[in-house]
């Protein structure tokens, strides 16, 4: 049997394992996962702290135990994992190239689900001027360092974010011997959950910075300090430190979507879904924090589930993707997932359209309309840059097919 | 016996030729004179070759159509143009002819065209060409609106430059240069007719000097008695576009340029990504290669308004070259035979591309001043990796796959980056010492994740390899 006589799922972390899983259980069969690191598992490998697991395997497990988890749930379920293979080329509507240690070869499966996840942007993408030295890092790479390599990073560390992944930072930081001088953010307050804060003042004694920005990095082999502006005065001041830490700021790892010519959503930078995560590119599906930066990993893994039974319908009875109405979000929202309506019928992951706002509102009230037309308002309570609010789902079986863009907003 | 690359003490004994300073102007030199049989030394104060200005600049393969006619820079320019084209096939070094069109963006630049088409002429570029606006807007449909005018330049190209100072010394290397890298030099004394050159790593003793030392080639200079120059570093800072963006240009766009600089181009890499700068601004110190806030906001601002669409990309990295400008608009090339010393300081913009003809000059120069040379150069077979991304690459090479699992096996994926290509470049002659030195050997860390998925898995490898080099 042939790779291609079944769905390829490209990424082998939470979403891309789970669906692959799901396939299987809906009786698929060959489903294959390509997955270009050594070992399967995503960005949870190296997250040793706990907290995974809670929605989708209802438990709770540190990061490596989660990957390892579905590893193991992917073996029993005789998912093909192929791993150190990349899908290095795209042509036409779904002939894919892979190139890995066992060499390069073909394949052009009925259906695709990319899941290919997201990552932090680095100190480059975010324009922050200075030196180059070493010491600049993500969170990702900090954690591989330590708790995959057993590194020393450093000495002292300025963090770039005050999200959850920032406080998660802190914690890698403190395990591999490092303290923290403070994190350093250009909202006027951190975003994580009170606790996390409050945890991170205490343990590790580490101030949040708010309405500041890294505007340069010195050092010239290695960081020195990083000189910081507060961007309401303008004042400036230096910091001494080895290490400085970006964290969050998310992008999805979108280079194969655009290989693949799905269209991109201006907001989430991955590509269009609709709540049955297909893509614009028929036969193409996508899951997890490729189409949504960045939820839990539990999240990715119910998306993965969600996307199995589209897939396998479509698998059924391909027929034509039909057309589509488009979901758009109004600032102060930076965006809304899925964000697509393709045909009613099916709701999407977890019943809830996940929405993301750039700046705090609290006792926000927002509203769904088309055309003029409002379909649904409510409140959400407080949005939070970098972390999801919901919105219910029914009102997508009024919408028009044939209407314009739907429109989410802040009332 | 041979001293190691970046520690030990210099060797001792007497060398024919001394060239301080292993940017691409450097190596070539050294490897110009080794392969005809002088006994060289290449001393470097920095810990690898080609860090220093020959790493930052916009790898562009110039034509010399834009230099000041009559000077020594527009003529070894013409000339290096077509040594490192015909070399860069020989030994693989990645290089694409693109073109490039000059864009004026007002009425007085349009109406300086006519002037930069007659220079190209008096530099000897015969094919300099007006483009009217339709045609510019239908061969770059992307471009900004309200352009004036343009200037076709068919034969500017894209060159890489880490792999051309890398061919260099490698081959000056393998014909018996010795190569001391961290070994700043401190002071020059006459010795035996020659020279006593003392480095941090001691001392050498070398019938010529050659000083081929960038932005430090003016305190060289002064140390050897003389005062004709100064540099003050002209920095550059650039703006590296993710690959993405790589669809909305197909050729080098230049602007019109000043009496200064010639201005902010916009550019495809030759490793696939769109580079914008370079900004231009003279600073005192040497050694500060800081990008600057306002730099990379005026870069952003000139960006949106060449190519639009720019704006929506990601911007994968930020750097400075400095360039070695001095008083004068031309190379500082200058040949002392009564004290055996020959100088080759203040290559600006154009050094990479001019660099195998300036090692033709400086080679002159050493003949004339005494220096005994072979007429024919040893034969070299060098075949440097592919790390362009015009061409295969290697992880596209399924028959290499097939001999070696590690052709395939691909660690830094934004760049694809296999695991032979890091493991030859640390087990190669002048292997890295640091991150940025396997970058610019194999792209490993270039890309647009700046290591966030590769990161650990690049340091553990330089970390387990011997980069000191000990041959």
């Amino acid at each position: 049997m042939a790779i291609d006589d079944g769905p390829v799922i490209v990424g082998g972390g939470p979403s891309g394992l789970a669906a692959a899983i799901e396939l299987r259980r809906l009786g698929n069969s060959p489903v294959t996962v390509i997955e270009r690191e050594r070992e399967a598992g995503g960005i949870p490998r190296h997250s040793d702290h706990l907290g995974f697991g809670l929605r989708d395997l209802r438990t709770v497990l540190s990061g490596p135990r989660y990957a390892g988890r579905y590893r193991e749930l992917a073996e029993g379920a005789a998912v093909e994992v192929l791993t150190e293979t990349m899908v290095t080329e795209w042509e036409g509507d779904r002939q894919l190239k892979l190139t890995g240690p066992h060499g390069r070869w073909e394949i052009e499966p009925p259906a695709v689900v990319l899941a290919t996840g997201c990552r932090e942007r680095p100190r480059s993408a975010r324009l922050v001027p200075g030196s180059r030295p070493a010491g600049v890092m993500t969170t990702a790479t900090l954690q591989q360092l330590v708790h995959l390599r057993n590194q020393k990073v450093g000495r002292r560390a300025v963090i770039v974010g005050a999200e959850h992944v920032s406080f998660s930072a802190v914690a890698t930081l403190a395990h591999g011997g490092a303290s923290v001088a403070g994190l350093v953010t250009e909202l006027p307050k951190h975003q994580t959950l009170r606790a996390f804060r409050a945890g991170a003042a205490v343990r590790y004694r580490a101030p949040v910075w708010s309405r500041t920005k890294v505007s340069a990095i010195h050092g010239s082999e290695r960081v020195e300090s990083v000189e910081l502006t507060e961007i309401d005065s303008g004042l400036t001041r230096t910091v001494e430190c080895d290490l400085v830490i970006f964290t969050a700021d998310w992008i999805p790892d979108h280079e194969l979507t655009v290989m693949a010519g799905c269209e991109l959503d201006r907001g989430t930078l991955g590509p269009l879904v609709d709540p049955a995560l297909r893509t614009t590119r028929q036969g193409v599906f996508a899951a997890g924090n490729l189409m949504h930066p960045a939820e839990t990993a539990d999240v990715c893994a119910l998306d993965g589930r969600h996307v199995a039974p589209a897939v396998a319908a479509y698998l059924r009875g391909p027929g034509e993707w039909p057309s589509h109405v488009r979901i758009t979000s109004n600032r102060p929202l930076a965006w809304v997932a899925p964000n697509l309506l393709l045909a009613t019928g099916y709701p999407p992951p977890r019943d809830r359209f996940l929405l993301r706002s750039r700046e705090f509102v609290s006792r926000a009230r927002i509203q769904v309309r088309q055309d003029g037309r409002e379909l649904w308002s409510g409140r959400v309570g407080r949005l939070v840059p970098g972390r999801s609010a919901h919105i219910p789902a029914g009102w997508a079986a009024a919408v028009d097919p044939a209407g314009s863009p739907v429109i989410i907003a802040v009332k | 016996m041979s001293a190691s690359l970046r520690e030990g003490s210099a060797p001792k004994g007497q060398f024919d030729v001394a060239v301080v300073g292993a940017g691409a102007v450097g190596c070539a030199v050294a490897r110009e004179v080794s392969r005809l049989g002088a006994r060289c030394v290449l001393i470097e104060a920095g810990s690898d070759v080609g860090a220093g200005t020959s790493k930052a600049n916009t790898a562009i393969l110039h034509t010399g159509f834009d230099a000041k006619p009559g000077t020594i820079e527009s003529r070894l320019v013409a000339r290096g143009y077509e040594l490192l084209s015909q070399y860069a096939s020989e030994v693989g070094i990645p290089t694409v002819n693109l073109g490039a069109l000059m864009i004026a963006w007002n009425a007085e630049q349009r109406d300086a065209l006519p002037g930069i088409e007659a220079k190209a002429r008096e530099n000897g570029y015969e094919e300099a060409r007006p483009v009217d606006l339709e045609e510019l807007y239908a061969r770059e449909p992307n471009i900004g609106q309200g352009a004036e005018g343009g200037l076709e330049i068919p034969g500017e190209g894209l060159v890489c430059p880490f792999t051309t100072t890398l061919a260099f010394a490698t081959e000056a290397v393998a014909a018996g240069c010795e190569l001391l890298l961290n070994a700043a030099v401190t002071g020059v004394r006459p010795s035996d007719g020659g020279h006593e050159v003392v480095t941090a790593r001691g001392a050498i003793r070398a019938q010529h000097l050659v000083n081929a030392a960038g932005l430090h080639s003016d305190e060289l200079d002064s140390m050897l008695g003389h005062a004709e120059f100064h540099v003050t570093p002209r920095r550059g800072e650039l703006i590296v576009f993710d690959k993405l963006a790589r669809g909305l240009l197909n050729h080098v766009l230049l602007p019109v340029p000043t009496e200064k600089t010639k201005g902010v181009l916009v550019s495809p890499t030759i490793y696939g990504n769109v580079l914008l700068g370079p900004t231009a601004d003279d600073v005192p110190d040497k050694t500060d290669r800081s990008t600057t806030s306002a730099g990379l906001a005026s870069l952003m601002e000139a960006g949106s308004r060449i190519l639009p669409a720019l704006e929506v990309h990601e911007v994968t990295a930020t750097y400075v070259g400095l360039r070695a400008a001095t008083e004068h608009r031309d190379y500082q090339l200058t040949a002392h035979p009564d004290q055996r010393y020959v100088c080759a300081g203040g290559i600006r913009s154009t050094g990479i591309t001019g660099s195998l003809a300036i090692a033709e000059w400086v080679r002159e120069a050493l003949a004339d001043a005494g220096l005994d040379l072979a007429d024919r150069p040893e034969e070299s077979s060098l075949r440097m990796p592919n790390i362009g991304e015009f061409g295969t690459r290697p992880y596209q090479e399924g028959e290499r796959i097939a001999s070696d699992p590690d052709c395939g096996r691909i660690v830094c994926f934004c760049e694809r980056v296999t695991r032979a290509e890091i493991d030859a470049a640390l087990g190669s002659p002048i292997p890295p010492v640091d991150a940025d030195g396997l970058r610019r050997r194999t792209r490993a860390l270039m890309g647009r994740c700046q290591g966030f998925f590769c990161g650990a898995e690049v340091a553990a490898a330089l970390e387990g390899s011997d980069a000191d080099g000990d041959r």
